[in-house]
């Protein structure tokens, strides 16, 4: 047996779904004290290969060696003895249960008498992980009242608590904003100061380069290459990636503007929104570009009529509404792709086919029958139309891959032909294959007239995506651009409050 | 100071007052209701009234802090009023017919009501079966179950330590009142304090991410059956004790009590929201209003859409205020 001061050693591991053969001979090292990036297109293999590591999934074939032995991982609970822990790409906190019941989860601390649990120290531990991660949260606020990069951060606090010598993190980014990405990576530094092996999942490339030691690139679930991150440069990684040389990452072409399609005057919502006026032009994108929590969402919901504005008005092609559902919003042309695809966008159990005809029955139906082929039809033409990997139309959408159930959600607004699409973080998780091809169809869409609004915590997205660009600072408006005139500095500038050059 | 990462700390006026509304909901319509009886009826607001509630009370306040852990794993136990009647008939046949004397009689009882837990709860883990299916066919199987072994007849004839179990007293208080006191106080402290409780939330909050922090969940939603199984087969001794006879068709129906109690406290049928204060408050809630509507004399017909009403107006109040937060 080779002797190596590899950590840990994944050989030969191979898994199969279904119509998938989601990891083929797949071997991947991690030493101790090595922050090793994992990176890939969507349905790579990246989140099955991590899921065999920690117990969630069973390998078919392959062995997993670690400090130097071989180990058998049948459940989650064998990975965490052995030392490994896991942020799972999906946000896994219980809604209703404390921050801190949930980061302790399955290893509560304990009182003398057998079964009961220490719930004192359970928080004070907590609130001391919190710290050190800079959240200002408090352990005993409940899971659901938290915005999604706070939940993430406390799933960065879950990782920790469990004091691993190996964490797995996937896609542990995604959902947070550069200033939060900035403190986790400080922890991740910390940690592999501390000797802390930790493999980390994410599709920003520029991450990758920041933080990482090491990279392997799986694809179609094969190893594909292993270096010292010294040794590549984005357009390898890249290539590497997707197996040939990826054309503009933000496909752009001047649209001429059709109009004024959406325009909002003073809008308000009596919490996070604090008069904000906007106009959205057809044939063009507007970005809105801001920090977690400086009310983005909330402007994207009260325009959709998910929220009430409490102030303020909506105007769609000139005309004055009032929008108090989403079906209304959408009988007015609009789309909306929301942040949270889990809990806002998919039909986790239902097909590829239902979701992306979900909102367009009309069109595969007759006579209130939904027609099959009408459906496979539509469902076809937009599977084609983003290149979302899937067996077959009938696959469950839980079984896809992130990105790829992100393209799902994209394709059923678009089966809707809106005049108006508003897209919430919509490359979130994508892999930069995907994601070039999500901004060379928002622009093709800006090209056949619709008026979209992107919103984005990426400043290059939102540079290289946008007509206009909007900043938002704590539900107001705090700066207006044109595409040729921002600059990343300007944007943060006036993000964290900067002076309100905006009226 | 960074502005990323803010709590919710302000929250409006209105929005405290809701949520104070939302969380004392149905304390609130248990004085209520209690005030209108005791507006509606001079009979109402006596001593011994309040005992004679407490102790009609008592059984299905059992039964439905068994069915609050199910519900809180986000199962549901259809199968606790043939259990009733099964182990009820159980403790008083081989306590009286097999003459095993009344200490083993109900032991063994016990142990059915468990036994019929452990089918429930495999059914559902093993057998993969919603949960609603697995006990609506041991609710057949139980019930058809006692009519075999009583042949269809009462079973009688148990002695005075069994019917002490129902109709003595201890120290004044009613012994089926002291039972529930303890069944209710062990499973308070079960549910808050121990990590099976916490289980028991994680699970019906969300199983999958509970497997992966390593619950083992299945055992949390086995167990759960189990004390379902258990506490209503002490319901049904229980009933047996105060009626001096086991019934072979007694408690038909008790499942909707049973159930309605945790949901009017609160308990949510998703699981993972409520507790056992709540199914006693709920539980009554129903005794009340039954003692309430017959001093009153209301016709047992009505009390039923009475009922009905309540339950709706209860989850309506609960399903308000929770969307306005
Ligand atoms: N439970 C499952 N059942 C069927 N197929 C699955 C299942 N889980 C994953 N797959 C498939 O296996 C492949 C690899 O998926 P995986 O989630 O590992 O990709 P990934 O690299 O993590 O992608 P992403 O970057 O989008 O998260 C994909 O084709 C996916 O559709
Ligand atoms: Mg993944």
């Amino acid at each position: 047996m080779a002797e190596t001061n590899d950590f840990l050693r994944m050989e030969g591991i191979s898994k199969s779904f279904p119509g998938v053969q989601a990891l083929q001979e797949v071997n991947f090292e991690v030493t101790r004290g090595e922050i090793h990036a994992l990176v890939g297109e969507n349905g790579a293999g990246k989140s099955t290969l991590m899921k065999v590591l920690t117990g969630a999934l069973h390998l078919d074939e392959g062995r997993i060696i670690l400090r130097g032995e071989p180990v058998e991982i049948h459940s989650p609970s064998d990975s965490q003895e052995l030392g490994i822990s896991m942020i799972h790409q999906e946000l896994s906190l219980i809604p209703y249960l404390t921050v801190g019941k949930n980061v302790y989860l399955g290893r509560e601390p304990r009182r003398r008498i057998p079964g009961f649990i220490d719930w004192k120290k359970l928080y004070s531990q907590t609130q001391e992980l919190l710290g050190q991660i800079n959240l200002d949260v408090r352990a005993w606020a409940e899971a659901q009242d938290l915005s999604i990069a706070q939940q993430q951060m406390v799933e960065v606090a879950k990782a920790l608590s469990i004091e691993a010598d190996l964490i797995a993190m996937d896609e542990p980014t995604s959902s947070l904003t550069d200033r939060e990405t900035e403190v986790l990576f400080d922890v991740m530094r910390k940690l592999k100061d501390q000797g802390v092996a930790i493999i980390f999942i994410t599709h920003r490339l520029e991450e990758v380069f920041e933080v990482s030691d090491r990279i392997t690139v799986l694809r179609d679930g094969r190893h594909i290459a292993t270096a010292p991150t010294a040794e590549l440069n984005h357009n390898q990684v890249v290539q590497l990636m997707v197996g040939r040389e990826l054309d503009n990452m933000y496909p752009y072409s001047e649209t001429k503007e059709r109009g004024v399609a959406l325009q909002a005057d003073d809008l308000a919502d009596g919490q996070e929104l604090h008069g904000v006026s906007l106009e959205l032009q057809g044939g063009q994108i507007l970005g809105v570009a801001g920090l977690v929590g400086a009310g983005r969402t909330a402007l994207a919901e009260t325009l959709f009529g998910l929220r009430q504005a409490t102030a303020g008005e909506i105007h769609i092609d000139g005309q004055v509404v009032k929008l108090h559902s989403a079906k209304q919003a959408i009988e007015h042309g609009l789309g909306f792709v929301p942040e949270d695809r889990k809990l806002q966008g998919l039909f986790l159990n239902m097909a590829v086919r239902e979701n992306i005809t979900m909102s367009s029955t009309s069109l595969v139906s007759n006579f209130g029958f939904v027609n099959t082929n009408k459906a496979n039809k539509l469902a076809d033409e937009y599977v084609d139309k983003l290149d979302i990997r899937t067996p077959s139309l009938r696959q469950r959408i839980r079984n896809l891959s992130g990105g790829n159930q992100q393209k799902v959600i994209i394709a059923r607004w678009l089966t809707l032909k809106p005049r108006v699409l508003i897209l919430d973080e919509p490359t979130r998780g994508v892999d930069v294959g995907a994601k070039a091809e999500i901004h060379g169809l928002m622009r093709q869409l800006a090209e056949d007239g619709v008026a979209v609004l992107m919103i984005s915590s990426e400043l290059p997205e939102i540079i290289g995506v946008s007509d206009r660009i909007l900043v938002m600072h704590e539900g107001r408006v705090t700066g207006r651009f044109e595409r040729d005139e921002a600059s990343q500095d300007m944007i943060m500038h006036a993000a964290t409050g900067g002076d309100n050059n905006a009226s | 100071m960074q502005a990323s990462a803010k709590t919710t700390s302000a929250r409006p006026t209105s929005a405290v007052i809701l949520e104070a509304i939302r969380r004392y909901s149905v304390l609130l319509i248990l004085l209520g209701i209690g005030l209108v009886f005791t507006l509606g009826s001079d009979r109402f607001l006596t001593p011994s009234n309040l005992m004679n509630i407490a102790v009609q009370t008592s059984i299905i306040a059992i039964i439905a802090i068994g069915m609050t852990f199910v519900i809180l794993t986000a199962g549901i136990d259809l199968s606790v009023g043939s259990v009733v009647a099964l182990c009820g008939a159980l403790a008083a046949g081989l306590a009286v017919r097999q003459e095993l004397g009344t200490f083993t009689g109900i032991g063994l009882a016990l142990l059915a009501g468990a036994a019929v837990g452990v089918i429930n709860g495999l059914l559902v883990v093993r057998g993969k079966m919603p949960p609603f299916v697995a006990t609506l066919s041991t609710l057949a199987i139980a019930r058809g179950l006692t009519l075999v072994y009583t042949e269809g007849r009462p079973i009688s004839g148990i002695d005075e330590r069994f019917t002490f179990l129902g109709s003595g007293e201890i120290l004044g208080i009613a012994t089926p009142v002291i039972i529930l006191a303890i069944v209710f106080v062990i499973a308070y402290i079960v549910l808050r304090s121990t990590r099976f409780g916490n289980y028991v939330y994680a699970t019906g909050g969300n199983e999958e991410v509970s497997r992966l922090a390593g619950v083992r969940t299945s055992i949390i939603t086995l167990s759960v059956y189990i004390i379902s199984g258990f506490l209503a087969a002490l319901g049904g001794v229980l009933l047996v004790a105060r009626l001096w006879s086991a019934q072979p068709n007694a408690a038909v129906g008790l499942e909707l009590d049973a159930i309605a109690a945790p949901v009017l406290g609160g308990v949510s049928l998703f699981g993972g929201v409520g507790n056992v204060t709540g199914a006693l408050v709920g539980a009554f809630i129903l005794g009340i209003l039954s003692n309430g509507l017959n001093l009153m004399g209301v016709p047992s017909f009505w009390q039923q859409v009475i009922k009905g009403v309540v339950l709706i107006l209860a989850v309506m109040l609960d399903v308000f205020t929770k969307r306005r937060r």
